[in-house]
């Protein structure tokens, strides 16, 4: 190992570690009217308020939570009684009132955006994602495929698809194959 | 076949992970006896029409739900919170 890859911490050099996104080198890659892209979701943390707590949290972020399936400014419903907090800043005194876990590099965020992205999707996730009934900042806790999915749509053509990040590969190449087999039918 | 969950709505079953006879919220007593432990444990109806089930929304809101449904017809009658159940010990 060379000296390169050490850095300085303390008093003696470690190995430098290198991050590297969930999704890295695999995309983006387009097919048809779609295209599938990685994001950076940067810092992000699930809020669990305890019992009784959700006013407290409210007030201690200065942010309004939202409902079961809805999206509220940089927080999204994650799961039942568990918010994920996108690239926001979570005061420690937070702990009082609810468990926050730092989830940051524990997913895969990804992007589906294209004038066929809702029918790539209607090939992988079993629930109606047409605009009227899944509209923008609705989010839902689902399948892709086989594997765990939150998905929220982000704009009229877009949506945001989180999966575990060890699933990223398969994320990936179950997303992609979709649409290259949309693309054929076309 | 789908369900409803009380959290998330109707979805469908494959998102669902199945437990079995909805028991496990009447356990018995630690002294209630041989008889009616093996009963708990072991025992189990088999029916033709309405059962009442565990379930969990696990590839959703992970919520522990009880469902009352028709194993004749796969219809779907009732869909109560595991934990609001238990909050009013039935």
């Amino acid at each position: 190992m060379g000296l390169s890859c050490m850095i300085r911490k303390g008093v003696r050099p470690v190995v430098e570690l290198l991050a590297k996104s969930p999704a890295e080198g695999l995309l983006p890659y387009a097919k048809g009217a779609v295209e599938l892209s990685e994001l950076a979701l940067g810092k992000a943390a699930s809020i669990a308020p305890f019992k009784g707590q959700l006013d407290a949290v409210e007030k201690a972020l200065g942010q309004g939570f939202p409902k079961v399936g809805r999206t509220t400014g940089h927080v999204v419903w994650f799961s039942q009684g568990q918010y994920l907090a996108i690239a926001m800043d979570i005061p420690d005194a937070l702990g009082k009132y609810a468990a926050i876990t730092d989830q940051s590099d524990a997913w895969c965020a990804l992007e589906l955006k294209g004038a066929a992205a809702e029918d790539v999707l209607a090939r992988l996730v079993p629930i109606d994602l047409r605009q009227s009934q899944f509209k923008r900042g609705h989010c839902a806790r689902t399948q892709l495929g086989h594997m765990p999915l939150h998905i929220t749509r982000t704009g009229n053509d877009a949506f945001r698809l989180l999966s575990f990040r060890s699933m990223a590969g398969t994320m990936v190449h179950e997303i992609s194959r979709a649409m290259d087999l949309l693309a054929a039918r076309r | 076949m789908r369900l409803i969950c009380p959290v998330c709505g109707e979805r469908d079953r494959r998102e669902f992970y199945y437990m079995g006879d909805a028991v496990a919220l009447q356990r018995p007593e630690p002294d209630a006896g041989a008889a009616e432990w093996d009963d708990y444990v072991h025992l189990r109806e088999n029916p033709a029409g309405v059962t009442r089930d565990l379930w969990q929304h696990e590839a959703g809101c992970a919520a522990w739900i009880v469902v009352r449904r028709n194993t004749v017809t796969h219809e779907v009658l009732e869909s109560v919170l595991a934990t609001d159940l238990k909050g009013a010990s039935a």
